[in-house]
């Protein structure tokens, strides 16, 4: 069995993933940086789930997918409503209020 | 696979999913009289979404009253007691959310169906949360009440602050989610099996294991943002500034009480055996939480950001017990499910507080709250009630919950629970520093601008302010009385 090759792909893709988050400015590719780790985590759960010989892990992984497209969805129009107030989609912009 | 070929459908206890049920069908209605009466059905549509809540508390009485445990889909779903309790203190800061919108939103012409159907979309999620056992449904859970708190973050199209108060939660709620999973998908890995009494066996036993270790860190730390504990708490106070005031009191209180539930059906029932990563987690995160938090509010000139803080403060009291939870598992539970209640009418009432005032004022600064006691003694004494309970002062219910605290650090006993303690005490101190000096601007300052108008509180707010003033003065007076639904929750969760 693989196992060990198909984790190594989930946590660099999982790294990459947190990396782009991090350090990228522009609202879309935080957007797809999130989904980059969404995806680690669907090799994870296949990967895992073959290897116990049951489908729960695959059934996880279905739900991870329908539920990352609706965030998507609503993280798109966030950014869409922030481009069209602003004129900007660099989250960086966005600080008039200070955490 | 012969798994797939065993497939049986599961039996349903539509008994046990009636209040989600209901829920899901006045959601589905509030569209439906949108769509066909547009315009025209807007003035029914606060009532709609409280009737659809009130309605909802019955099939949770009749299961109370039945008392059976009942469990479906091979233990993913179950109703217990503990979940029941829960279900109601949702519903019941959902009425509470929905009676402060009601004029908020009509007088600043937002959308309003979509606004209620939201809101009843996100506690369906939450009702669902008390009753996961399982990693894929609290997954679903958790997503079904975020997704649309986001929207209802970013609810003010066209004003900025909303914008960013929206992006800013939904960045970190999505990104913290995607770190839980990654967790859950170790866990998974280890146990092979989603369901947390599968998992208390396979992780509960043995040698540490890293990979075990990381997992489980991973989960906590995505329920960390969560329930903003520092330091993944960045976004809170932003978003609760920049979010319509009604949505932040929803965030505050529902959202928070959402993720301290699944922390304790993962900490209680699927972890417990792992105490050497919980224990130390809970204990630095709580410590932390509570001291940043106080210490950040003292600063704050804006009342919205002084809850903001406040609440990030409170978690980290609620978080206290988890500390101690393999020690005395049983007290731990009953402490946070005791906090959780308290919290969620003294921290509503102190909204409703700042939404009547803000009527009158158009400002959050504390400054405005100058000489309140001389235009609105009413507004003032209630602030004054629900303040004196978040910082414990005892005829208002706060008290209890910080004793039912210190009873559970107490009943763990050693030199830990005892420094946890010592932290809890002292911070109860700082608290008060912040409290008092919105009660001395209250009671003691001259009127703001010289205009000593009265307030106007209207129907709806002035019943949020009458539950939120009663549940929290009861607390207080009749300690046993949340005692009890502390205690009862206990047994069923620990149990199951």
């Amino acid at each position: 069995m693989l196992l060990n090759q198909f984790l190594i792909l989930g946590a660099v893709l999982f790294a990459i993933g947190v990396y782009g988050v991090l350090a990228r400015r522009n609202g879309v590719m935080v957007l797809m940086s999130i989904e980059l780790m969404l995806n680690a985590v669907n090799i994870n759960l296949v990967a895992f789930g073959v290897q116990h010989g049951v489908v729960s892990g695959q059934v996880f992984a279905v739900f991870v997918i329908a539920v990352a497209a609706a965030e998507v969805g609503v993280g798109l129009a966030i950014v869409l409503l922030l481009y069209r107030n602003r004129r900007s989609i660099n989250v960086e912009d966005f600080d008039l209020m200070r955490g | 696979m012969d798994v797939l070929l065993a497939f049986t459908r599961p039996s349903l206890d539509w008994h046990a999913l009636a209040p989600e049920l209901t829920l899901l069908a006045f959601g589905t209605l509030i569209t439906i009289v949108d769509i066909i009466w547009d315009e025209r059905s807007k003035q029914a549509m606060p009532t709609l979404a409280g009737m659809g809540l009130l309605a909802t508390l019955v099939p949770i009485l009749t299961l109370a009253v039945d008392g059976t445990e009942r469990s479906m889909f091979g233990g993913a779903y179950v109703v217990d007691d503990f979940s029941l309790v829960l279900k109601a203190l949702f519903l019941i800061s959902g009425y509470v959310v929905v009676l402060m919108s009601v004029d908020y939103i009509r007088d600043g012409d937002y959308y309003e169906n979509e606004y209620y159907t939201l809101m009843l979309t996100s506690l369906l999620g939450m009702v669902m949360m008390s009753s996961s056992r399982d990693l894929i449904s609290v997954f679903v859970a958790l997503e079904l009440l975020s997704i649309p708190a986001y929207m209802l973050a970013a609810w003010r199209k066209g004003g900025p602050r909303s914008n960013e108060a929206g992006l800013k939660y939904y960045l970190m709620g999505v990104f913290a989610s995607a770190v839980m999973l990654y967790g859950m998908s170790l866990v998974y890995g280890l146990a092979g099996a989603t369901s947390f009494d599968a998992i208390a066996q396979e992780l509960g036993s043995g040698p540490s294991n890293p990979v075990a270790v990381l997992g489980i860190l991973f989960v906590l730390i995505g329920f960390a943002f969560k329930v903003s504990a520092v330091p993944f708490h960045t976004w809170a106070p932003d978003t609760y500034e920049g979010a319509p005031t009604p949505v932040t009191a929803f965030l505050a209180v529902a959202s928070k009480t959402a993720g301290m539930v699944a922390l304790i059906q993962l900490v209680f029932v699927a972890f417990l055996g792992r105490e050497d990563v919980i224990q130390p987690f809970f204990w630095v995160i709580s410590a932390l939480t509570m001291t940043v938090g106080n210490l950040i509010a003292l600063r704050q000139t804006n009342i919205v950001r002084l809850l903001a803080y406040s609440g990030i403060a409170q978690g980290g009291f609620m978080l206290v017990p988890f500390a101690v939870a393999a020690d005395a598992p049983a007290r731990a539970i009953e402490a946070v499910v005791i906090y959780l209640a308290i919290y969620a009418f003294m921290n509503l009432g102190a909204f409703t507080v700042v939404l009547a005032v803000a009527r009158k004022t158009r400002s959050g600064e504390i400054d405005s709250y100058g000489g309140l006691f001389r235009y609105a003694p009413g507004l003032a004494v209630a602030m004054t009630v629900f303040l004196a309970a978040l910082a414990g002062i005892p005829p208002a219910g706060g008290w209890f919950a910080k004793f039912g605290l210190f009873r559970a650090l107490l009943d763990a006993g050693g030199g830990w629970a005892a420094g946890l303690a010592v932290v809890v005490a002292v911070n109860t101190v700082i608290a008060f520093a912040y409290y008092a000096r919105v009660l001395t601007q209250m009671w003691f300052q001259p009127v703001a601008d010289g205009d000593d108008r009265p307030i106007v509180v209207t129907g709806a707010l002035g019943a949020a302010l009458t539950v939120t003033l009663l549940a929290t003065m009861a607390f207080g007076v009749l300690p046993g009385l949340v005692g009890h639904f502390g205690e009862v929750s206990v047994l069923s969760a620990l149990g199951g």
